[in-house]
């Protein structure tokens, strides 16, 4: 079990006021908050090692090396990869992109097809969509079942000898459904297509081992997961990495250039072009020390606990209409839901007044509320320094949204 | 903060709009959002003579967003094109008469937003003031 108490000390925002109340965080699925040892992990890197890495030979630009590339065999070890397998990126969105230009495009064409999901993040459907329109190729949507968990006998009757990718949410940052990667893995593979994970909602939150479940890429943000924004991972087969044409070009992922042409970097370099975000590196670095450290079964049991408690108390509130499936095994650290008559903008923003900050609107997954037959919803998400106490601010917080709209 | 912002205006607006419709011979139509609250709002205006004739809204989204677009339309039916184009976004927040934070405030201009769009379009595409 977390000793939260002793957590929450660790993280100097959650003693601000709001509004004259005690901040209450409940959107780490948007972002999450830092730990004083990811901040004085920065704080340390630029008193004392700040230098541009992979391009002198003097001590700090060494020191600099060093650390990005340690955080590189981190990170790798973390989910169970080889380090030359992590690409650093700003964020899960890039990754996307970065897959897209770098082995979508270039190789699917019509009548090739990927199949995606409808409770997909846009940047888990935006990125194919574009191929779709440059390339001729398909676009597939996985439907839902009624519990709101996927619906396997749609994709295994979807995935064809034209399906080319297969991408897919680990855990939805709406619905919190969890999906079974690893079952899926092997029905994308033995189709003998290409399986990509959006990890964005489930690295923060769980154990993770790309090998035990088999993905060909797995991407993630590490400001999720107490790292500071822009810096993410994509992690790549390394067969498949070797096969792909750079994502962006420039400095620093090259070998040779001369006038008639260039010879790439090996992989991981390949991908990086520019000087890159050391310090991002390093704070990810210190984030995944602190949450080793908790251990990620103890982070995955603690948001259950919360998830299994925040759900009993919400179902037990007239009024409010819950999105996702109820059961906490199959579920993330995200409760979505509605108070009737109410938009969620509007639920958020009494909320704040209370402290209380949940995120509101459509998620940046707008064919998902759709098919909700929603407009927005409101959505409550945790982590390792959330408390029951906390959630039971909330459902104060939502009687008093009640009063404010006389329901 | 929060009771000032929810006046029972704004309530009762937002519950039973007064000039939620279509205008089934509208000169012009103009639809926007704002993407951070996921607001949507469809203005439809018929002119006559220089004059807003019949003008109506559709949409969905937060209760000041939705409220404060009934509200302004109550403010420039019948009113010369001229003067729908002189309303400032100081003098619309004044009658709707609520303190905003700067997010919110794009809610409760979006309506205003829209309007203007609207009658510059009618106006370039050669509709007489």
């Amino acid at each position: 079990m977390l000793n939260v108490e002793k957590i929450r000390e660790d993280f100097p925002i959650l003693k601000r006021k709001i509004n004259n109340r005690q901040l209450i965080f409940l959107d780490s699925a948007s972002t999450s908050q830092k730990p004083n040892q990811v901040i004085e992990s920065i704080k340390n890197y630029y008193e004392m090692h700040n230098a541009n890495p992979h391009r002198s030979i003097y001590q700090l630009c060494d020191e600099a090396t060093q650390l990005y590339e340690d955080a590189r065999k981190k990170v790798a070890k973390f989910i169970n990869a080889k380090p030359e397998e992590i690409v650093f990126v700003r964020n899960t969105n890039e990754a996307m992109n970065l897959i897209m230009h770098s082995f979508a495009l270039p190789k699917l064409h019509n009548p090739s097809e990927i199949i995606v999901s409808i409770m997909e993040h846009h940047a888990n459907i935006v990125p194919w969509q574009l191929v779709r329109k440059n390339n001729g190729t398909k676009l597939n949507f996985i439907d839902l079942n009624e519990d709101g968990t996927l619906n396997l006998e749609q994709l295994n009757n979807s995935i064809n000898r034209n399906t080319k990718i297969v991408s897919l949410t680990h855990v939805s940052n709406v619905l919190g459904t969890v999906n079974p990667v690893k079952e899926i893995s092997k029905i994308v593979h033995e189709n003998g297509s290409l399986f990509i994970v959006d990890g964005a909602q489930s690295v923060p939150h769980m154990t993770i081992d790309v090998h035990d479940i088999g993905c060909d890429f797995l991407a993630f943000s590490g400001h999720k997961m107490l790292a500071p924004m822009n810096i993410g991972v994509l992690y790549g087969r390394k067969e498949v990495l070797e096969e792909m044409e750079p994502f962006m070009v420039g400095g620093d992922m090259i070998k040779e250039v001369t006038t008639e042409g260039v010879i790439w970097n090996d992989i991981p370099w390949k991908f990086e072009a520019g000087t890159p975000n050391v310090e991002g590196a390093v704070g990810l670095s210190a984030a995944i020390d602190y949450l080793e450290k908790i251990g990620m079964e103890n982070v995955r049991e603690h948001e259950k606990e919360l998830t299994q408690y925040a759900l009993e108390k919400l179902s037990e509130v007239e009024d409010v209409q819950i999105y996702g499936p109820t059961n906490p095994e199959v579920k993330g650290g995200v409760v979505a839901f509605n108070v009737k008559g109410v938009h969620s903008h509007d639920v958020a923003y009494i909320l704040n007044d209370f402290g209380i900050a949940v995120r509101s609107g459509h998620h940046c997954a707008m064919p998902l509320m759709k098919r909700l037959g929603i407009q927005s919803c409101a959505r409550a998400s945790f982590y390792i320094y959330n408390t029951k106490e906390e959630i039971d601010a909330l459902i104060e917080g939502l009687e008093k949204v009640k009063m404010v709209f006389k329901l | 903060m929060i009771k000032e912002m929810y006046r029972e205006i704004i309530l009762e607006r937002y519950k039973n709009p007064v000039n939620a419709g279509v205008v089934e011979d509208a000169d012009v139509v103009v639809k926007d959002y704002n993407p951070t609250c996921g607001d949507v709002v469809e203005i439809q205006i018929k002119f006559n003579n220089g004059v807003v004739k019949d003008i109506k809204f559709q949409g969905h989204g937060c209760a000041i967003s939705q409220a404060s677009t009934d509200i302004l339309i109550d403010s420039v039916k019948n009113k010369k094109i001229g003067d729908v184009i002189r309303i400032t976004s100081e003098e619309f927040l004044k009658t709707l008469g609520i303190e905003l934070s700067p997010l919110r405030l794009k809610c409760a201009l979006l309506g205003l937003k829209i309007l203007k769009t609207a009658v510059y379009s009618y106006l370039g595409a050669g509709g007489e003031i």
